[in-house]
């Protein structure tokens, strides 16, 4: 259907023969090459795409692979070994149970991780520009080689005051709640954390996923926990304890798994349980934004008053689509600057023939967005023609960046110790988690230390260093 | 009647555009600003304009609706592992459609006569409702916008950007 599958070889063609004739055959050949280009191929921010646009993940992806073959091979594991014992002892609905449970749980981490949080398109030149001449405007100043004092703009939301930060790498005025996630270098609406567990952004389009996700894999442990430890002691009560290791090796491995995962997601289900009820993201309570702490009369205005609503609009709410048109196709036009601020001169420069009526001329180089053909964004193919998905990169734990804590406390906690990982988001503010977390966070302040400290010696630290500055910084 | 857009790509040069923003006061909900544009003034009746930007609104704030439908649909959502996603269509996708047809039709009908051309909001992020004004090349812009299009097709219908 589209050209693009044959591309690359005609490609190496024509670029080759091009200096030396310019016959007609060439020009309609290399136009079609460009036009069939997709939009995600030129998306400005730091993802990666499978499936011809379908999937769109973050950069670093090695430790999604790590939480991907940590739960297939623990449930491989159950289902293989312990499963057969349990289904003729106790009863069949064990592995029937455990398998929705492993379903539910790889679709709502499939979903979380592949699809688009909520990422926002940068500005349209013409729109920058525009909102350049109206800052000026308001500060009174004229553009200068100096980089202007920080925009912001304030909002009363519901009797609240809240300040609209302005983006200099989207140059947007973030909307509320939105912000901009440095490892992936997009701004992303109602942005929660990045979750380098299931190697994307968490944000208002999969938040829900997100939290279903470690809803049930939180039921997945404790089943699989449990039920190792029946068929361990069952069949202790015939042949004795070391005997009934011996017979079933692979328990010993999934309980230790399972012990381990269970206190970080257990405790990680029960935070984002406490956050969505009160109707804030991870983001606004590290921070501390509408925490009694900050003013008697600070209160968060977007929760609706009771936790039932709250719940019931975060994960019941409407999904939005997505605002970046991935597998659109790029309109063929005449070529623009890069540089928005010579938006103004470009008018009347161009028109282009693009018939849709609600178009406007396109004088954008970044990734204009057609109407989305329907229903595109829920579908992401996990099937067969994800063949693409390469799991030809994994980077090592070591090398990452945002592994910093996690490397550096291999020593110090379990591997999965899931929610301090997440928790490492600001070196500034000590996270607050809620009672039921108190074990956990005396040893968060001293990771915390830690990271900033062993931070400074690795340069591929550099960048969750920056991350955490900016982050802490919005 | 898509004629005259059309006419109006080929014989009008884009003058200057206009963003209406978001207006956040209520929240992270989508609703756009009714403030009156001061460069609209001259080319489009105030409340025109307003109606429009009231029923783009009201259409937003239908989508986005927390209620019995919503809740069902994402319960029942919920309840496939969200697998129910890859084959059917969102009650938000569906109004999105409806908004699309609505602004298209607002422009054949409204906005282009008057040299207008509005923007659907969801291919700028749902950020702006971008006004583009058209200058009328051929004329000191009070002629009909085709007058001399050389698509020969019938502009006795269309209005001139100065129409009123």
């Amino acid at each position: 259907m589209t050209p693009g599958g044959g591309g690359p070889m005609k490609d190496c063609e024509y670029s080759q023969i091009s200096t030396h004739s310019s016959s007609p055959m060439e020009s309609p050949h290399k136009k079609k090459k460009i036009a069939a280009r997709r939009k995600w191929e030129v998306f400005p921010g730091r993802n990666k795409f499978f499936c011809n646009g379908r999937i769109m993940m973050a950069r670093q992806t090695g430790v999604f692979y790590l939480t991907l073959v940590l739960i297939l091979v623990t449930s491989g594991l159950f289902f293989a070994f312990d499963c057969p014992y349990l289904a003729v002892k106790i009863t069949p609905a064990i592995p029937v149970v455990g398998g929705i449970l492993f379903f539910f749980v790889m679709g709502t981490l499939l979903r979380t991780s592949f699809s688009d949080p909520g990422v926002l398109p940068r500005a349209t030149p013409d729109e920058a520009a525009d909102l350049e001449r109206q800052i000026d405007i308001a500060n009174g100043t004229s553009s200068g080689g100096y980089r202007p004092p920080p925009r912001t703009r304030e909002v009363i939301i519901n009797g609240q005051t809240v300040k609209l930060k302005y983006c200099f790498t989207c140059k947007i005025f973030r909307p509320p709640r939105a912000s901009h996630c440095s490892l992936c270098d997009n701004c992303v609406e109602r942005f929660d954390h990045h979750c380098p567990w299931v190697g994307n952004c968490v944000g208002k389009r999969n938040y829900r996923f997100f939290y279903m996700f470690i809803l049930s894999l939180s039921f997945l442990t404790v089943f699989i926990f449990a039920f190792v430890i029946t068929h361990v002691i069952l069949r202790s009560q015939q042949t004795g304890f070391l005997n009934a290791l011996k017979d079933s090796p692979a328990s010993v491995l999934e309980a230790v798994v399972c012990f381990f995962s269970v206190w970080s997601i257990v405790g990680l289900s029960g935070f984002h349980t406490y956050l969505i009820s009160s109707n804030q993201t991870t983001n606004e309570d590290i921070k501390g934004s509408w925490s009694n702490k900050r003013g008697k009369e600070n209160y968060n205005p977007y929760s609706y008053g009771n936790i039932i609503t709250n719940c019931c609009a975060a994960l019941c709410g409407p999904v939005s689509p997505s605002l970046i048109d991935r597998r659109g196709f790029i309109q063929p036009d005449t070529p623009q600057p890069a540089a928005p601020t010579n938006g103004i001169t470009m008018y009347g420069a161009t028109q282009s023939q693009s018939n849709m009526a609600a178009a406007t001329p396109l004088l954008q180089s970044e990734p204009s967005l057609t109407s989305e053909e329907l229903p595109l964004p829920g579908k992401t193919t996990l099937g067969a023609p994800c063949a693409t998905l390469s799991l030809g990169q994994p980077t090592p734990p070591s090398s990452m960046p945002n592994l910093t804590s996690e490397t550096v406390l291999t020593d110090m906690i379990p591997l999965k110790e899931e929610h301090d990982g997440h928790q490492f988001l600001t070196p500034e503010e000590a996270p607050s988690p809620p009672g039921m977390l108190s074990t956990g966070s005396p040893i968060t302040h001293s990771h915390t230390l830690h990271v900033l400290s062993l931070a400074s010696q690795d340069s591929l630290h550099e960048d969750s260093v920056r991350g955490l500055v900016k982050l802490s910084s919005v | 009647s898509g004629h005259n857009l059309q006419e109006l790509r080929r014989s009008a040069s884009l003058a200057t555009k206009v963003f209406v923003q978001r207006d956040y006061s209520d929240g992270t909900i989508c609703q756009f600003q009714t403030k009156f544009p001061p460069e609209l003034d001259s080319r489009i009746e105030r409340q025109l304009f307003e109606e429009t930007v009231k029923t783009l609104n009201n259409f937003y704030a239908e989508a986005e609706k927390i209620g019995g439908s919503s809740y069902l649909e994402g319960c029942l959502a919920c309840a496939t592992a969200y697998f129910i996603f890859l084959c059917m269509e969102t009650h938000y996708e569906k109004v999105l459609k409806k908004i699309s047809r609505y602004i298209q039709e607002q422009n054949e009908k409204i906005f282009a006569p008057r040299g207008l051309l509005l923007t659907d909001p969801v291919e700028r992020g749902m950020r702006v409702i971008e006004i583009s004004i058209y200058e009328d090349r051929c004329s000191s812009g009070s002629a009909s916008s085709g007058s001399s299009s050389s698509s020969g097709s019938s502009s006795g219908g269309g209005g001139g950007a100065g129409g009123r």
